[in-house]
């Protein structure tokens, strides 16, 4: 099984707008703390990355994006910590069980 | 550059990528200045830091061949970023590019050589384990002959590497017991050109993709495959809307989500397909006839080839110049009407396709990788695909390209240019008394000592090692217990008791499991060396850390190997200068206009060089007077005798296997974006494995509700050769078409190649994992 960082102070998300209002959610979006947004060019979708200093602070956050009037949806993609940067070797425990040579 | 920022940037290259998956041709901004908008997900955000030295290295993964630039801070790779230089990807990468130094630093690194005693491998010092190879060796040699060792690398051996393995085995021992893992993605398309054209390689190069109105996807989930490439198309057409992209397959993919039409056909009916487009452009008269006159000669070869299934099967063609008038007539069996009953693709898509490639007003670029190369006549359907073009003289142009994409960072550059296959040399065949004159010359060894007959390719290779007929075998860089079809028959041939299997790696494998002798090998920028991507591109790269505990290059351990063995005065070169002492004595092979290659400098200061590179200047486009040196007139096919591009006749022949009524389903096995070949590097990439964690077997939700599988439920897969347990995909990243299931290779634990059959193309020895048949069940 993979490992987790823990903790997960880093994560980024697809959001999606209120139909017509990207321009309003990514301006939103933006003014929150530790948030950086990446609007697609040809699609109402943006990309999110949030970078909380605590658990405390990114349960904070949560309930703030939950505020954001013109958001309609948010899907995490990545949640990173520590421990993302020096891998442990996540397939180790499913190795193919064939065996070596005796 | 901070660790927090490293993340934040992984971070948005992951949503980036899952945005890209799920809306094909969605466009982000990129976040680097010095980066061109378009596709692809953006280069991180880069603070500055004063520490972070920011050095250049082609991308360790696929054939692309994506430049990067990979920031080093205290003596560590901490942060990746597309080259805004690089011509390839003009400062992109994809979500395995970006965190591809990760795979570096995995808790398991092989840092100490291993040995086995007494039926477990322990650690032994790399001095005592790179004696025991040698000897080995040596001792093998004299008792069964030197025959009875091998080589086996892969096209992720660097262009020294496989120098190296091949003036050890081929000049040194003199046996052509060398291959390379590339003869299982790319030997079809070695063939194709070689039969077609009389040399290998594209005639054109990306650059094609900025010219071309219509791109052709034949097989080829260039979304999930090659996805900075692929970028590059979807620009294209956002900034010219009358581009087109067809995906002609016989899977409903990412790539067909983004394409403007998507034909699917059934499996090995691309023959047929093919055939009826030509015979559609020569109904329609849309051949240019000029070009046909001019440049044109016409062929047929041998027919019911076979499928290599049995053990020292031998195929040789036997070419038939014929003239275009009995090409027309042996076009006659494929009309759109018949190749619609036989490929499932309606009539009107089939004239479709021949328009476009008929119009004269659109520039046509065709690609292909893996759909076209594992095919049991993958030779032949390489062929095809140059017919069409040849056909409507669209070849050899800005823009109108067919275009072989290869899988592997350096199948072109390694395998296929320095000629790490049993039958090459660095320049022309071991069976050209001319070549191996020459290589003779270079290496500085007897002619006689060059063995004039190829021995084994792959498969038949690793039949050999089953029957004992090789004893010894050095696999360097490459999977082999995981990649080989019919896998156990092969791997229990490696476990027998009398073969001395040695094995070069980064990580603990399923090869490594049956070794005698495990080597750490060095893992890419932690030494110096050079790539040659799909465009006839090589990349130099420097050594930029050191690597791990006792870890070796796979040229050095070569040369280690070499000089035990008596051959010192072969690999003279200091270990500080012996890439570019390498690189000088390999160039000689390659010298004149047809294929001068770059000089050691002209590498190490520029992102990559695409060959032939005369008097200054990259040869783009080949065989076409207006840009290659070596071409005489408008067009010059220069590879074959008569100086013309061959077309062949090559019939529709049926697969060894096809579903019946015990094993009623395809299989069609592939890739996913997120890892590279069998997962040995990016399945310790935590990022990438948390977002495909396992292999999975996709159904079709018709097929699914009719055997009573749900998503994620447990599914049975049978063939004749054996039986695997795994999670169904219904509607997930791709969807097979009813009768058909797809599963990925990467994951070790799940091993679908157990299932495989071992039918080659019998003119290039490529196996096809893409067509067997299985029984599905609810287990």
């Amino acid at each position: 099984m993979l490992r987790r960082g823990a903790p997960m102070p880093i994560k980024s998300y697809l959001a999606y707008p209120v139909s017509g209002r990207l321009d309003e959610l990514a301006a939103a979006l933006r003014r929150l703390p530790g948030c950086e947004v990446i609007p697609a060019v040809n699609r109402d979708l943006l990309v999110l990355v949030t970078d909380s200093p605590d658990e405390a602070a990114e349960a904070a956050l949560g309930l703030e994006l939950a505020e954001v009037p013109a958001l309609q949806a948010l899907a995490l993609v990545a949640g990173l910590g520590d421990a993302a940067i020096d891998p442990a070797p996540p397939i180790s425990s499913a190795r193919h069980s064939s065996g070596g040579r005796s | 550059m901070t660790r927090r920022d490293l993340l934040k940037s992984m971070a948005a290259a992951a949503a980036v990528s899952a945005a890209e998956a799920a809306f094909p041709g969605i466009v982000f901004p990129a976040q680097d200045k010095a980066a061109p908008a378009g596709g692809g997900p953006p280069a991180p955000a880069l603070p500055n830091d004063p520490n972070l030295a920011w050095k250049k290295t082609p991308c360790r993964f696929c054939g692309v061949g994506c430049g990067l630039l990979v920031g080093i801070s205290n003596g560590r790779a901490v942060a990746v970023k597309g080259d805004p230089a690089s011509p390839v990807n003009r400062g992109l990468a994809c979500v395995k590019g970006y965190h591809s130094v990760m795979a570096l630093y995995g808790k398991d690194r092989l840092t100490r050589a291993m040995v086995r005693k007494d039926g477990k491998l322990v650690p032994v010092p790399m001095k005592e384990a790179l004696d025991l190879v040698a000897s080995k060796m040596a001792e093998t040699i004299k008792s069964h002959g030197k025959d009875a060792v091998a080589m086996y690398g892969s096209g992720q051996w660097t262009i020294p590497d496989g120098y190296v393995a091949s003036k050890f085995m081929k000049g040194a021992i003199g046996t052509n017991n060398l291959e390379g893992n590339a003869r299982l993605c790319m030997a079809s398309a070695v063939t194709g050109f070689m039969t077609s054209f009389g040399l290998d390689e594209p005639m054109g190069c990306y650059e094609d993709i900025d010219h071309a109105d219509v791109f052709v996807l034949w097989g080829n989930n260039m979304a999930e495959m090659h996805p900075v490439l692929f970028s590059r198309l979807l620009e294209r057409r956002l900034k010219n809307p009358d581009v087109k992209i067809i995906d002609l397959a016989t899977r409903w993919t990412r790539t067909s989500m983004a394409a403007d039409r998507s034909i699917l056909f059934k499996p090995q009916t691309d023959l047929a397909i093919a055939n009826a487009i030509c015979h559609e452009i020569i109904r329609n008269d849309w051949v240019h006839a000029g070009f046909v006159r001019d440049h044109v000669s016409f062929h047929e070869g041998k027919t019911n080839i076979g499928y290599g299934l049995e053990d020292k099967f031998t195929f040789k063609d036997e070419p038939k110049t014929v003239g275009f008038e009995r090409y027309r007539e042996l076009l006659g069996d494929y009309t759109v009407e018949k190749v619609e009953a036989l490929s499932g693709v309606p009539a009107r898509e089939l004239r479709y396709l021949a328009s476009l490639y008929g119009d004269p007003k659109k520039k046509v670029m065709s690609l292909w990788c893996m759909g076209f190369n594992q095919h049991t006549r993958g030779t032949w359907i390489n062929n095809l695909v140059y017919n069409i073009h040849l056909l409507v003289g669209k070849i050899a142009t800005p823009g109108n390209s067919p275009f072989s994409l290869t899988g592997q960072p350096s199948a072109c550059g390694t395998v296929r240019e320095v000629g790490t296959l049993t039958q090459r040399l660095p320049h022309g065949d071991v069976t050209e008394e001319k070549a191996r004159k020459l290589a003779a010359e270079i290496w500085g060894v007897p002619v006689e000592r060059i063995a004039p007959k190829p021995t084994y390719h792959t498969v038949e290779m690793f039949r050999a090692v089953d029957r004992g007929d090789i004893r010894f075998l050095w696999i360097q860089v490459t999977n082999p217990m995981v990649t080989m079809p019919k896998l156990r028959r092969y791997r229990d041939g490696l476990k027998k008791d009398d073969r001395f299997i040695v094995v070069s790696d980064v990580y603990p494998t399923p090869t490594t499991d049956v070794a005698d002798v495990i080597l750490p090998a060095a893992c890419w920028i932690e030494r110096e060396g050079m790539f040659g991507n799909s465009e006839r591109r090589t990349q130099h790269w420097d050594r930029l850390l050191p690597p791990p505990g006792e870890a070796m290059s796979d040229t050095w351990q070569i040369i280690e190997v070499a000089r035990r063995m008596g051959f010192e005065k072969l690999f003279p070169w200091p270990e500080a200068t012996h890439i570019p002492e390498i690189w000088k004595e390999y160039t000689r092979f390659q010298a004149g206009p047809e294929h001068e290659m770059a000089p050691y400098d002209e590498l190490r200061r520029r992102p990559g060089v695409i060959w032939p590179f005369v008097n200054g200047k990259e040869t783009k486009w080949r065989y076409n007077g207006q840009y290659d040196p070596a071409a005489k007139g408008a067009f010059d096919f220069y590879g074959k005798p008569d100086r013309r591009a061959w077309i062949w006749f090559r019939p529709y022949e049926a697969p060894p296997e096809v579903p019946d009524a015990q094993y009623p389903f395809w299989l069609n096995t592939g890739r996913v974006l997120e890892h590279w070949h069998t997962g040995s590097l990016t399945r310790r990439i935590p990022v990438l494995h948390q977002a495909v964690p396992a292999a999975y077997v996709e159904l079709h939700p018709t097929d699914a509700q009719r055997l009573g599988i749900a998503n994620g439920q447990r599914v049975r897969l049978t063939s004749r050769r054996g039986a695997l347990v795994l999670p169904a995909q219904i509607d997930g990243r791709a969807r097979p078409p009813e009768g058909q299931v797809f599963v990925p290779f990467f994951d070790e634990a799940l091993l679908i190649n157990e299932l495989t059959l071992d039918a080659f193309c019998p003119i290039s020895g490529q196996p096809d994992y893409k067509k067997c048949a299985v029984k599905v069940e609810r287990a």
